[in-house]
C-alpha cells in the first residue's frame, strides 16, 4: 500500500499543477466558488475565457479521443486533476454536462461532420450545452416521460414540458430525449434528439430554489421543430441513447460541497456550552466521532477507486456510496452545528454567522443534493441490484402500451 | 495510488479462504459453541500449520516474518468465518506487546512457541464489569510478584501465559507471566460468544517479569490497543460482509407474497445500508492497515476511526441479518447468531465504542492543538 503517483501520473500532476498556478487563482475561503463571487451571466462570461485557456492547454477534456482536442486519458486523470483544481477559485457547472455527457453522446451517434461541427466549440466553451431529460412526471423514472415528438416530413414536431434542466437559461445547444410512440410500452417508444436552444418554440423560465439559488430551469416546447438529421440513434431507441448519456453521468456528476467534518469540528472548538467549549461535552463528542468515520470512510473509498482507476479497472456502482453518504451527512452537520450555535444558529446573516453561514447555507442546499442525480432510494436500489445483484422490483410498467399506464392525478 | 493489498497478500487471502472453508466450517465452528471446548484444537495446530501464528514474528524467532499487512488479510478471514481460535489474544494482543516491549529473552522464550501454535498468549487488563481505570487497577506486583483479579480475560483459561497490567512503586507497568506458574488459579467465565473463552485469573503472589519500562504501562497499553484495533477491525469487517452475504443469500431465496423478499425495497435498502456500512468500515480499516504497517503517525488517529467504524459495523450488519432472516433468523439452528454473538464480542474486546469514540475526538484535538497552537475562534 502506498499514496505516491506512478511515473506518468505524477508528470501530469506536475503540468497540472503549473497550468492552474498560471492561469487560475486560488480560492479566498474554502467555501468560495466561483457563483459567490461572480454573479450569474458575468459568472459565465468569465468561465467562457478560462475555458478557452484550459482547451488550449489541453486540460479540457482529458478523456475525449486526441483527434476531438482530448488527451485520451483514463479517469484517474480526471480525479488528478479535480484535486489539484480544489484550491483554485475555478469554474464548475457550465461545461460539465456538454463536454462529459452531450458531446460524448454525439461522439457514439451522430455524423462525423456533425461531430465536427459540435465537438471543437463545446470543448472551448464558446457553446454550452444542457440536458432536456427530467419532466415533472418523471424524475426517477426517466423512461415516464411524456414530451411528444410527431413526425411531420424530414422534421420532428415537439410538444411538452422539461425541469430541473441546469443551464437551459444560457445553454446554446441541447439534447433531448421524447415520446415518438405512446402505443409502445414506455421504454420502446423514445427517440432521441440534439438541438439548437436558441430554435423558436422553447420557452424557458428559471426555478428558484429553497436555498434562493437558481440553478435549475423548466423548459416549455410548443411546436418546435427539429430536422431528422438531427435525432440521434434510430426512432423509438431514445432510452438506448440516454443510457449511453446517463452513463457519463456517474463520471460527471457533482459530489455533495459543504461544510464536512473539518468545520463543524472547528466550530465544536470554538462556540461554548456549559461555559466550556462545546467539544468538552461528551454528546457532541460522540456525535462529532460519527461524522469522523462517515468522511474518512468516503473518502478513503474514493482511494481504492482511484486504485481501481489507476490500474485502468472500472470501479463499479460502489462509487454510488460516496454521495449517497455526503448528502445526508451534509444535511445532518449543517443542522448538528446549528444546534451548536444555540439560538444563534436561527441567523444566516454572512457578517454574523460562524463561517459566513456556511451551515445555513448547507442546511437550505443539501435537501436538493439528496435528490439531484440520483435520489438517496434510487442509489440504494443500484446499489441492491447492481452491487449486490438484487432482483428488479416488481414492474406493473413493462409490457403495458405507455398510454394506457396510470399516472398522478392533477 | 495503490490502495489495495498486492497479489501476493490476496493469494494468501484465497489460501487462508480455503483453508478456513474446510477446517472452520459452520459445523466445526458448532461444535465449539455447543460443547464446554474452549476452542477448536485442530482448528488451532492447522493455523500454526499454515504458519498464520507466526506471521509478524521475525524469523529470527521461528516466525513467517511477514508484515502486519498479510495479518490484515488473515484476520478478515478469520472474521468471516466466525473461527473459534485463541488467535486474537495470543496474536494480536500478546505476540504484538512482546513486539512492542519484550526483553530479547522474552521473545526467544515464548516466539517459538507461539509460531509452532505451542503456546497461547491473553491480556489481562479488565477487573471487573465496567471500563477499567487504568491508574486505580486492583492488580498490584510487588518484588517480582503479581497478586490480584483479572476479568474478563479473553482465552485467559487456555492461555499458558499472560501480559498482565498492575500496578507497582513506578505507577502502571505491564508484566509477563507464565500461568504454569505458582499461585494462579483461573476459572472459565460464561460468554456471550461461546465460540470463544473467557476467564477469570486470580494471581496470588505469582512470579512476573516487567514487559517494558517501569511505568510505560499505560502508553504500552494504547499502543497495544491501537495495533490491535486495526488486526480486530478486519475481523470484523470479514464477520460483516459474510453476514451481508448471508442476509443477501437468505432474501434471495425466501418468496413472500409471491416474490423473493430481496425484490422489495424495504429489503433492497436494508442490504444496501448493510452494505454501505460494510464498505465505509473496510475503507477506514484499508487506513488503518496502512499507518499500521509503516508505522505512520497517523496510526492513532486511524486506529481508531477504524475502530469505531468496523465495531458499529458489524453489529449493525450482524442485527440486521437476524432481521432479514424473520422467525428462522432467531433460531439456534441458523448460523445468524454466531455473526450476532462475535459482533458484540468483537466490540467489547478492547473496550466499548463510546469510549473509542472520546478517544477519536481527543487524538483529533491534539492534532489539531498540534498543528495550531495559538488557533483563536473565527
Amino acid at each position: 500500500m502506498d499514496f505516491s503517483d506512478t511515473h506518468e501520473e505524477a508528470a501530469f500532476r506536475a503540468e497540472a499543477k503549473a497550468f492552474l498556478a498560471s492561469s487560475a487563482e486560488p480560492k479566498g475561503g474554502t467555501f468560495e466558488t466561483w457563483q459567490s463571487r461572480f454573479p450569474d451571466y458575468e459568472g459565465l462570461a468569465r468561465a467562457k475565457d478560462f475555458q478557452k485557456k484550459k482547451a488550449e492547454a489541453g486540460f479540457a477534456a482529458l478523456s475525449w479521443p486526441k483527434e476531438w482536442g482530448g488527451r485520451g486519458l483514463s479517469p484517474i486523470y480526471q480525479v488528478i486533476y479535480a484535486q489539484e483544481e480544489t484550491r483554485y477559485l475555478v469554474p464548475r457547472g457550465y461545461f460539465e454536462i456538454g463536454l462529459g455527457m452531450c458531446i460524448p453522446t454525439l461522439f457514439t451517434y451522430a455524423t462525423e461532420e456533425q461531430k465536427r461541427r459540435y465537438a471543437p466549440p463545446a470543448l472551448r466553451g464558446e457553446e454550452v450545452w444542457c440536458q432536456l431529460f427530467s419532466e415533472p412526471g418523471a424524475g426517477s423514472d426517466l423512461a415516464g416521460l411524456r414530451t411528444r415528438a410527431v413526425r411531420d416530413g424530414d422534421h420532428w414536431v415537439i410538444n411538452g414540458q422539461k425541469i430541473w434542466t441546469s443551464g437551459a437559461h444560457w445553454a446554446d445547444m441541447a439534447i433531448l430525449v421524447t415520446r415518438s410512440d405512446p402505443k409502445v410500452p414506455k421504454h420502446k417508444g423514445l427517440t432521441f434528439f440534439f438541438l439548437s436552444m436558441k430554435s423558436p418554440g422553447i420557452e424557458t423560465r428559471r426555478i428558484k430554489q429553497i436555498s434562493g439559488q437558481s440553478h435549475f430551469n423548466e423548459v416549455y416546447f410548443t411546436d418546435l421543430r427539429i430536422p431528422d438529421s438531427q435525432r440521434l440513434g434510430a426512432v423509438g431507441q431514445g432510452w438506448g441513447v440516454a443510457i449511453t448519456t446517463l452513463m457519463n453521468e456517474r463520471l460527471t456528476s457533482g459530489d455533495y460541497r459543504g461544510p464536512d467534518f473539518d468545520e463543524i469540528f472547528s466550530l465544536a472548538r470554538t462556540v461554548r456550552l456549559d461555559g466550556d467549549p462545546a467539544i468538552r461535552n461528551s454528546a457532541v463528542r460522540e456525535r462529532l466521532a460519527d461524522f469522523y468515520v462517515k468522511s474518512q470512510g468516503v473518502r478513503w473509498s474514493r482511494f481504492r477507486t482511484m486504485t481501481a482507476l489507476s490500474r485502468g479497472e472500472t470501479p463499479g456502482p460502489e462509487n454510488s456510496i460516496g454521495k449517497l453518504v455526503n448528502a445526508a451527512k451534509g444535511q445532518d452537520i449543517a443542522s448538528y452545528a446549528m444546534d451548536l450555535m444555540d439560538m444563534g444558529g436561527m441567523v444566516m446573516d454572512h457578517d454574523w454567522a460562524p463561517m459566513r453561514a456556511a451551515f445555513q447555507e448547507a442546511l437550505l442546499s443539501s435537501p436538493g443534493s439528496r435528490i439531484a442525480a440520483g435520489t438517496d432510494e434510487i442509489l440504494r436500489n443500484i446499489i441492491a441490484e447492481r452491487v449486490l445483484g438484487l432482483p428488479g422490483d416488481v414492474r406493473v410498467d413493462r409490457e403495458l402500451p405507455f398510454e394506457d399506464l396510470p399516472t398522478s392525478k392533477r | 495510488m495503490n490502495f489495495d493489498f498486492s497479489p501476493d497478500q490476496k493469494a494468501l487471502r484465497d489460501q487462508a479462504r480455503k483453508f478456513l472453508g474446510e477446517h472452520a466450517s459452520s459445523t466445526r465452528v458448532r461444535r465449539i459453541l455447543d460443547t464446554d471446548a474452549p476452542y477448536d484444537t485442530l482448528l488451532w495446530q492447522g493455523m500454526a500449520e499454515m504458519g498464520w501464528t507466526g506471521t509478524a514474528i521475525p524469523e529470527s524467532y521461528g516466525g513467517a516474518g511477514f508484515g502486519h499487512l498479510e495479518l490484515c488479510v488473515l484476520a478478515e478471514e478469520m472474521g468471516r468465518c466466525v473461527a473459534p481460535a485463541p488467535f486474537a489474544s495470543t496474536v494480536y494482543l500478546a505476540t504484538e506487546a512482546l513486539l512492542l516491549a519484550g526483553s530479547e529473552a522474552q521473545k526467544r522464550r515464548w516466539f517459538p512457541r507461539v509460531a509452532a501454535g505451542e503456546a497461547i498468549g491473553c491480556f489481562a487488563l479488565a477487573e471487573g464489569p465496567e471500563a477499567p481505570a487504568i491508574e486505580s487497577l486492583g492488580t498490584m506486583a510487588q518484588g517480582g510478584a503479581l497478586t490480584g483479579t483479572k476479568a474478563p480475560v479473553l482465552d485467559g483459561d487456555v492461555a499458558n501465559f499472560a501480559v498482565v497490567a498492575a500496578r507497582d512503586g513506578d505507577g502502571v507497568s505491564l508484566y509477563l507471566a507464565d500461568l504454569s506458574a505458582t499461585g494462579v488459579t483461573r476459572a472459565a467465565l460464561k460468554t456471550v460468544d461461546p465460540t470463544r473463552s473467557v476467564a477469570r485469573i486470580t494471581f496470588t503472589s505469582t512470579p512476573a517479569e516487567p514487559l517494558g519500562e517501569p511505568g510505560a504501562g499505560a502508553a504500552l497499553i494504547e499502543r497495544l490497543f491501537d495495533r490491535a484495533a486495526v488486526l480486530v477491525a478486519f475481523e470484523q469487517v470479514g464477520g460483516g460482509q459474510a453476514a451481508l452475504e448471508m442476509a443477501r443469500d437468505y432474501a434471495m431465496g425466501r418468496f413472500a407474497f409471491g416474490r423473493p423478499i430481496a425484490s422489495f425495497q424495504a429489503i433492497k435498502h436494508k442490504l444496501a445500508d448493510m452494505y454501505v456500512a460494510v464498505e465505509l468500515a473496510r475503507s477506514n480499516a484499508y487506513y488503518g492497515a496502512w499507518a499500521l504497517s509503516t508505522d505512520a503517525p497517523e496510526l492513532p488517529v486511524a486506529a481508531a476511526a477504524a475502530r469505531v467504524s468496523a465495531s458499529e459495523a458489524y453489529f449493525h450488519a450482524a442485527k440486521e441479518n437476524i432481521q432479514t432472516h424473520g422467525g428462522m433468523g432467531f433460531t439456534w439452528e441458523f448460523d445468524c447468531h454466531l455473526h450476532y454473538r462475535r459482533a458484540k464480542l468483537l466490540g467489547l474486546l478492547l473496550g466499548g465504542v463510546p469510549r473509542w469514540k472520546d478517544l477519536l475526538i481527543a487524538r483529533l484535538e491534539a492534532r489539531a492543538d498540534a498543528a495550531a497552537p495559538a488557533a483563536s475562534p473565527a
